[in-house]
């Protein structure tokens, strides 16, 4: 390499580097939290360009008191709180087995979704059921607010004899037409421009549901999403664009995709999308923002990006350890709390919950997830015998089996006989 | 002039053709749609969907921008809504962006989902050198996709062809990728880049029924039929290939593949066992390409019946050349070399 030239300052490379690492005591109080209620909300059919400082603040309505305040109050009944209250606990008992189903070694891979419920069941709930979801793997919320049978999900997840996908994906990529849920890919961010084509395809159609999508923080940093922001834009496609901003993406955090720069609503304004940055622990707030993007999709306005603010309080999966990289303190120390607490507290503060129905809540979820997983394993757990017969694994590549596979799949049967399996 | 070209069968040539099949095919389907960068208003830099627009309006033939990943992702969720999207990507070497969205999303879909959701998409991209295009605008890359699971690979080589094989595509409820050899969408080429070029007018491939027909899909068409060696191609070199077997007075058999995925193996078997001798020509790279895969399968199924080892024609294992095009093309002399290999024995 040639000598650097004297006459010049040195140039560096700035290589970014969270704020903590495991040992060190995690402080937040410099991540910028506005009051509950302070962000206006804009008409839907306002231009994207009129409301920039809503990339940038936090749209929140559940107060530290409890209450809703604010422009963006959704103003929802006590049942659809109490709804969206249990859809999210679902969430959370439904984890919690599926993950320790994989510790006690019946299934290969899990993902939680702990401390972002509000993310999927709030958005869920503020869309027609007939809407479009093209989601990450971390939104299983969606599903479980649909009223999809929690059997056939652990089915999927046993990759047993009853799996609606044949044992063919890894545990957790669930597809469900009939549910508005796409198949969901392991790939980051290819869904993102799907979503905009179903979108525009529903345009083009004279249809009126829409489509939404998500995924991470890290993975905004794909050329899909900038090519699926280029595609909405240009064809106001009727289509929400969610970016769940959990700080981590496995072990890098979200400043590798560019959020010591700025915001991840932001990368709207440069494709003059209308961008909204939520409290994504706050459900009431995901839930008005949804329905404030869903309103303008519908009355062809064009896209929406929203950027969910929460964090990933466990690890990426269940083949990922966070101690090794991240603080230990940090899921506690998150300033945004618990989306589960603060809906639950905001119910017992407008007198339309108390601790007992809580208590009695979170059993009724963890029964029924108890007795989804008995019934389940009944078609069996994953390795144990009980998986597809092995000549499926030719089936579905095509519509029909050409020769190459026909000739494959026979060898194999042949090869197996032969050895005696 | 043959009995259809009385009868009033148009001439087409392959551009002309191929803008028929989607034509034709868009008005049986509202649902089908053609898009890609510049292929809207303006028609495509090649003409291939030239006055769509105008007959079916903005929504299903547009523009789109210049982001390959998209327009496969976009199609591939049109596709899942229920439309049949005929995106376009300009030059096949344009199409690498788009890999993962065809690798890992378009052919993987319907195994995932267990049938749930398909991609229904066939993606047209001009293909091949020969046109001075330089190294942006003239790879061959459909050894890329023939290695891929869950996607088709068609490439036609006459404008009757190229109609029928697009419609088959369109129809067809998986992924296609119709690659188009852009050397001859106005005329069979010999090989010889320094005679005059001709049209496809006096091709009998050239009368074009205006109407709906399909040519199926895994079908190989014996161009040629002789005992001498059986010779393997598919796009322009089989113009190049029965040009040069003419010149040379070789009594070789044809066998233009028209799709390599899936392939007709049984044409494939059938000649080479009579001929005893195998050779196989294409312009795409030498290593791993998808004469690699042709001559295993040949050893395979008639090791026994050969008499001479299996010959590759093809392009060397460089970036395609500018100026040294015709040096790298797999033309005449290159050709005519290996024949007389194969054949001295």
């Amino acid at each position: 390499m040639d000598a650097p030239r004297a006459n010049l300052p040195p140039l560096s490379l700035h290589v970014p580097e969270p704020k903590f690492r495991p040992g060190d005591e995690a402080d937040f109080s410099d991540v910028d939290v506005p009051p509950a209620g302070s962000a206006r909300r804009p008409d839907t059919a306002d231009k994207a360009d009129s409301f920039h400082e809503l990339a940038y603040t936090l749209i929140r309505v559940l107060d530290d008191a409890g209450q809703a305040v604010g422009p963006w109050n959704p103003r929802l009944d006590a049942d659809a709180l109490r709804k969206m209250l249990r859809s999210m606990a679902l969430t959370r008992a439904f984890d919690e087995r599926m993950f320790r189903a994989q510790r006690q070694g019946k299934t290969s891979f899990y993902m939680k979704s702990t401390g972002e419920e509000a993310v999927s069941v709030a958005a869920t709930m503020a869309m027609a059921s007939d809407d479009m979801c093209f989601p990450s793997y971390r939104q299983q919320g969606i599903l479980l607010t649909r009223g999809y049978p929690l059997v056939d999900m652990m089915n999927q997840i046993y990759s047993n004899s009853a799996d609606p996908l044949q044992g063919r994906q890894l545990p957790i990529m669930y597809s469900s037409k009939d549910y508005g849920f796409f198949s969901i890919s392991g790939n980051l961010t290819t869904q993102y421009p799907q979503a905009v084509g179903w979108a525009m395809a529903s345009a083009a159609k004279g249809d009126t549901r829409i489509a939404a999508t998500w995924c991470g923080d890290g993975s905004t940093a794909e050329g899909d999403f900038h090519s699926a922001m280029i595609f909405a834009t240009v064809y106001k496609a009727p289509v929400i664009l969610n970016v769940v901003n959990n700080q981590w993406a496995i072990s890098s955090f979200s400043g590798f995709a560019g959020a010591e720069a700025t915001t991840f609503a932001a990368r709207a304004i440069g494709y003059g999308i209308a961008g909204l940055r939520v409290d994504g622990n706050d459900a009431l707030a995901v839930y008005a923002a949804t329905q404030w993007a869903a309103e303008r999709a519908r009355t062809n306005q064009g896209p929406t990006l929203i950027e969910h603010f929460t964090y990933r309080t466990e690890g990426h999966s269940t083949s990922d350890d966070p101690t090794a990289y991240r603080s230990a303190g940090e899921p506690t120390a998150w300033p945004l709390g618990d989306p589960i607490r603060r809906l639950k507290d905001h119910l017992v503060a407008i007198g339309e919950w108390d601790e007992e129905r809580q208590a009695a809540m979170d059993r009724e979820c963890a029964e029924e997830v108890k007795r989804a997983q008995k019934e389940a394993e009944k078609n069996g757990i994953l390795g144990h015998g009980m998986h597809q017969p092995f000549e499926t694994m030719f089936e579905g590549v095509f519509e029909d089996i050409p020769w190459h596979l026909k000739e494959q799949q026979q060898q194999m049967i042949a090869e197996r006989k032969a050895a005696g399996i | 002039m043959s009995d259809a070209a009385q009868a009033g069968t148009p001439r087409m040539n392959m551009i002309q053709a191929i803008n028929s099949a989607m034509d034709v095919m868009m008005e049986r389907d509202p649902n089908m749609v053609v898009m890609g960068e510049d292929v809207g208003y303006f028609g495509g830099v090649f003409r291939a969907t030239a006055g769509l627009q105008a007959k079916y309006g903005k929504t299903r033939a547009f523009d789109t921008p210049i982001t390959e990943i998209g327009i496969i992702g976009v199609a591939i969720g049109m596709g899942a809504y229920g439309l049949r999207p005929v995106p376009e990507i300009q030059f096949a070497d344009y199409i690498y962006p788009a890999l993962d969205q065809l690798v890992s999303e378009a052919a993987r879909l319907r195994y995932r989902s267990n049938g749930d959701f398909t991609s229904p998409i066939t993606v047209r991209s001009p293909y091949g050198g020969g046109i001075f295009g330089g190294q942006t605008h003239s790879q061959s890359p459909e050894g890329i996709f023939t290695h891929v699971s869950g996607i088709k690979t068609v490439i036609p080589s006459t404008p009757y062809d190229a109609k029928g094989l697009l419609i088959a595509a369109i129809e067809d409820n998986d992924p296609v990728l119709f690659l188009e050899p852009k050397r001859i969408y106005n005329g069979p080429f010999d090989g010889h880049y320094d005679r005059p070029a001709r049209n496809w007018t006096a091709h009998p491939a050239s009368e074009v029924p205006a109407g709906h027909y399909r040519v199926e899909l895994g079908k190989a068409a014996t161009v040629r039929e002789g005992e001498a060696v059986t010779i393997l191609c598919y796009g322009t070199m089989v113009h190049v290939v029965a040009s040069t077997v003419e010149e040379m007075g070789v009594d070789a058999e044809i066998i233009d593949l028209r799709t390599l995925v899936p392939l007709d193996i049984d044409a494939i078997e059938a000649s080479v066992k009579k001929t005893g001798r195998c050779m196989i020509v294409h312009e795409a790279t030498r290593t791993s390409g998808f004469g690699a895969e042709l001559a295993a399968l040949v050893q395979e199924r008639c090791f026994y019946h050969l008499e001479a080892p299996i010959e590759r024609v093809t392009g060397f294992d460089t970036p395609y050349p500018h100026s040294l095009e015709w040096a790298y093309f797999p033309g005449p002399v290159r050709i005519g070399e290996a024949l007389k290999k194969i054949l001295k024995d």
